[in-house]
């Protein structure tokens, strides 16, 4: 198995973006990518595509190569796959793009991720994020993918006294951030009351707890670290990949509060990179709904079982903390274009290793980790990246 | 819910009579029924036995659900737990026949049988389970 | 036909009231005058996902916790009411699969008015004592519908009973039952019509009283019995007020345990059937009961039925009863019970 580095990368703005088209969204994305990296078509021996549901969202399968179209490949036959695990869409994408060049399969592979979201109403949309729960167990008998989180929010609270505070903390430091993110879907700051008292979704949850619909796309170049240089001044090294599993259904799983997919991709990336949760500088973590960031730092072993709610207040996950973590805003104020989300969080921590995240820059940042969560946490990956 | 008639009658033993199956090996009853014991694996193969579950159980998470799907609009708001079976199992289901803030973790609760939705006014309609406090 | 009859028996009441004050202040008019006159103070209402498939389930299941049968064991089911959820596909089959009575089963849906129940209570006995099944079950149930504004809005209700018929254990025999039947058009429900509409008074008269009379009468004189025979008389409820006129008529004082309807309203199919559960739910061996049903269209069920000592070791707990019922309840505005009723249509 041999190294990886990323050589490139590019992503379009997040939010509502009616003049942009699924193919445009991508198209764009993919060739800033390519652009950064130094590479031309020629040069591209794969390409995956992470998207969770564009056969619903704009009725269109096939997008592995619908996506090598458009972005002006087809006559070079690249392979294109298409990746699908729900909101982990993009994270699987970069992990297959990462294992086929560690491989030795391939040598630069572009990875994109892609959701086109507002083409479809409210309500359809919502269904169609349902999809990633159990269709036969829990969608069926009325619980919302909110409601899911706001179970697992529930039972956080009555285990570990975490509060309505704590989750709105989340909230506004990722808003925050993303106020400082030129790319996030909402670039200013919200109010401690206004994410406590928002409307409310599923019981604790209310609005300002829960990401976004969001229309966007991210892409990375990947190639193989020894050639790295080659092609960029900057590559950032992927030095880890790791992914688990979990049952479907949120009633299946050994702990309500543990995403037991999240802790196994975990000790995967940290056994590989011969590193633990301490040698973390920062992390881009899956805020799907603010109880997932308190869940997530915990299973990732940044802070104890159940401690997760203070990690705001006591200043360890706040942009000057001692780990921040989504100093991009996160998918709550950067938005999350499901199947970009996985890809977008790469980019962010690249840009930190890179010294290029302008206000939003990390000090002395030289270790970073991507964490993205598919559904209720059925499916994890975990990226680590280090500067090289 | 997507999909036809089909789909919804291959489930009515689970959704009417909350019917699991049991490992012949390990005893550990499911809910739904499985292939295969994830304990056991290959030694449960064809050891699988149905059996039918008491429906009463204890409610170990819930929420309120304010926004809910199309076909559950007109519900909201309405509760939603999971729920410990007394046999191990846990499932999701709607909480009836309570106020909703009486809801609470630990609360005891047993099954009833109520309509769950429908294809539209002039589609099939599907039933099962719900599950409602127990007295005392 | 001594030793056939009941073997077990359970009924259910939704818990949503409205009361009749609240409905009649929506259309302006006084219900303390209305109450009194009908005789009726609030009405059940079906939550919305509550119908007659889920109440006759309800019912079925309390009858079965009550007793020790294999449910594998009935070999018929008919269901009674004017609501069933679908018109083509019977309630029958739903309810057969949810308490495990399927495959080796007969069912049928059954339709006529008010006593749809009581029918299916005669095919049973009928079958039991044709020995082509072993224990039968009979459902009466309804979400009864009424015209917003419409007098019947104030009484139309939901809720139901289930009778397994049989053999052995009987706690209630079926001495004999006969029925009285014209063709009389007092109240109807085109087909595709989402209210029944009614002939306003000619429903009393030549409809209610000429065949509750008749058929009580009929039956006293097959069984040659009087009133003062009968521990307990249960008459058809669409109101507070018919039974208690047609009970002085055939000169029967002792109906107030089986009369519901005050409490609950009129819950159609279901009515005089949950007036016999409340009976059953007090009486003692050896007491006997008059029942007369009635359905508009038009006809009337009579039993004569007499309870036996198998009542005492009857597990009548294991199941709630019509009075624990009546008691929980959760009042509702107007609003919600329009909601509810799917008065609120809309695509």
């Amino acid at each position: 198995m041999r190294d990886v580095a990323v050589i490139g990368v590019g992503l379009t703005k997040f939010g509502e973006l009616w003049d942009k088209s699924f193919r445009r969204l991508i198209a764009e994305a993919g060739s800033k990518a390519i652009l950064d990296a130094n590479i031309g078509g020629k040069d591209i021996d794969a390409m995956y595509i992470g998207s969770m549901s564009p056969g619903r969202f704009i009725g269109q399968e096939h997008v592995g190569a619908l996506v090598a179209d458009a972005a002006g490949f087809s006559h070079l036959h690249i392979p294109a796959t298409r990746v699908e695990g729900a909101c982990a869409s993009g994270g699987l994408a970069i992990r297959e793009g990462y294992l086929s060049i560690a491989s030795g399969m391939n040598d630069i592979v572009v990875v994109g991720g892609v959701e086109k979201m507002n083409d479809v109403g409210g309500n359809f949309a919502t269904e169609t994020l349902a999809t990633a729960a159990d269709q036969e167990w829990e969608a069926f008998f009325g619980v919302t993918f909110p409601g899911l989180y706001a179970m697992i929010a529930k039972r956080h609270m009555h285990e570990y006294g975490t509060t309505k505070e704590q989750l709105a903390q989340v909230a506004v430091k990722n808003h925050a951030n993303g106020a400082l993110n030129p790319y996030a879907q909402y670039r200013r700051e919200i109010t401690l009351d206004q994410a406590i008292n928002s409307t409310m979704v599923a019981c604790p949850l209310g609005l300002m707890d829960c990401s976004p619909v969001t229309d966007g796309a991210a892409s990375v170049v990947l190639c193989a670290a020894e050639k790295a240089k080659k092609f960029t001044d900057n590559p950032v090294k992927i030095i880890a990949s790791g992914q688990g599993s979990d049952t479907l259904a949120l009633h299946s799983r050994r702990d309500i509060c543990t995403l037991d997919a999240t802790v196994h991709a975990a000790k995967m990336a940290y056994k590989q990179a011969n590193l633990t949760s301490s040698d973390i500088d920062l992390a881009e973590v899956h805020d799907c709904f603010t109880i997932a960031e308190i869940c997530a730092i915990e299973d990732l072993g940044f802070v104890e079982k159940g401690q997760g709610g203070k990690a705001v207040e006591n200043k360890i996950t706040v942009l000057d903390g001692s780990l921040p973590v989504n100093t991009s805003g996160g998918l709550k104020s950067k938005g999350h274009p499901v199947g970009a989300t996985g890809v977008a969080q790469i980019i962010e921590v690249v840009q930190q290793l890179r010294g290029e995240a302008e206000k939003r820059q990390v000090k002395d940042a030289r270790i970073g980790l991507a964490h993205n969560i598919g559904g209720s946490g059925a499916t994890c990956t975990v990226h680590i990246l280090e500067a090289m | 819910m997507a999909g036809g008639v089909a789909r919804f009658w291959r489930e009515i033993p689970q959704r009417y009579n909350i019917i699991g199956n049991k490992c012949g090996s390990c005893e550990r009853v499911f809910f739904p029924p499985r292939e295969t014991c994830p304990h056991c694996r290959r030694k449960s193969l064809g050891k699988m036995e149905d059996i039918k579950l008491s429906g009463k159980g204890k409610i170990i998470t819930y929420t309120i659900i304010h926004v809910g799907p199309k076909a559950f609009e007109e519900q909201v708001p309405y509760p939603v737990a999971i729920i410990k079976l007394k046999e191990g199992p846990q499932i999701t289901a709607q909480i009836v026949d309570c106020d909703i803030d009486d809801v609470k973790i630990g609360m005891k609760v047993e099954n009833t049988f109520r309509r769950i939705q429908e294809d539209g006014y002039t589609g099939a309609i599907y039933y099962g389970y719900k599950f409602k406090p127990v007295k005392g | 036909m001594r030793d056939i009859g009941i073997v077990s028996y359970g009924s259910y009441i939704p818990r949503y009231r409205i009361k009749v004050g609240v409905i009649a202040s929506v259309w302006g008019k006084d219900g303390a005058t209305i109450s009194r006159g009908l005789g009726i103070n609030e009405k059940s209402v079906p939550s919305i996902d509550q119908d007659t498939a889920t109440i006759s389930v309800e019912a079925a299941r309390s009858a079965l916790k009550r007793c020790a049968i294999d449910p594998q064991d009935i070999g018929a089911i008919y269901i009674g009411s004017e609501s069933h959820p679908y018109a083509v596909k019977p309630t029958g089959t739903i309810v057969g699969e949810a308490i495990g009575a399927t495959p080796d089963l007969m069912v049928a849906d059954y339709e006529f008015a008010c006593k749809a129940g009581t029918a299916g209570v005669q095919s049973c006995t009928a079958l039991v004592k044709a020995d082509m099944i072993k224990y039968g079950l009979a459902v009466g149930a309804d979400t009864a519908q009424a015209a917003p504004g419409d007098a019947l809005e104030f009484s139309a209700s939901a809720g139901g009973a289930a009778f397994i018929i049989g053999k052995d254990d009987v706690i209630a025999t079926i001495n004999h039952t006969l029925s009285f039947t014209t063709d009389t058009p007092d109240f109807w429900r085109r087909a595709e019509r989402k209210y029944p509409a009614h002939g306003g008074r000619f429903t009393g008269t030549p409809a209610y009283f000429k065949h509750i009379t008749s058929c009580a009468n009929n039956l006293m004189q097959k069984v040659d019995t009087k009133p003062e025979d009968y521990d307990y008389a249960v008459f058809h409820q669409p109101n507070g007020k018919f039974p208690v006129n047609v009970a002085k008529k055939l000169k029967y004082g002792q109906i107030k345990q089986g009369l519901i309807v005050p409490y609950i309203g009129n819950t159609y199919s279901g009515a005089s059937l949950v007036g016999l559960s409340s009976v059953l739910d007090v009486a003692k061996p050896g007491e006997r009961v008059f029942l007369i049903s009635y359905g508009s269209g038009a006809g009337s069920d009579g039993f004569d039925i007499t309870i036996t000592d198998k009542i005492t070791k009857f597990s009548r707990d294991n199941a709630p009863t019509v009075a624990q019922m009546v008691e929980v309840k959760e009042y509702i505005d107007y609003g919600t019970y329009a909601k509810l009723t799917d008065l609120l249509y809309w695509e």
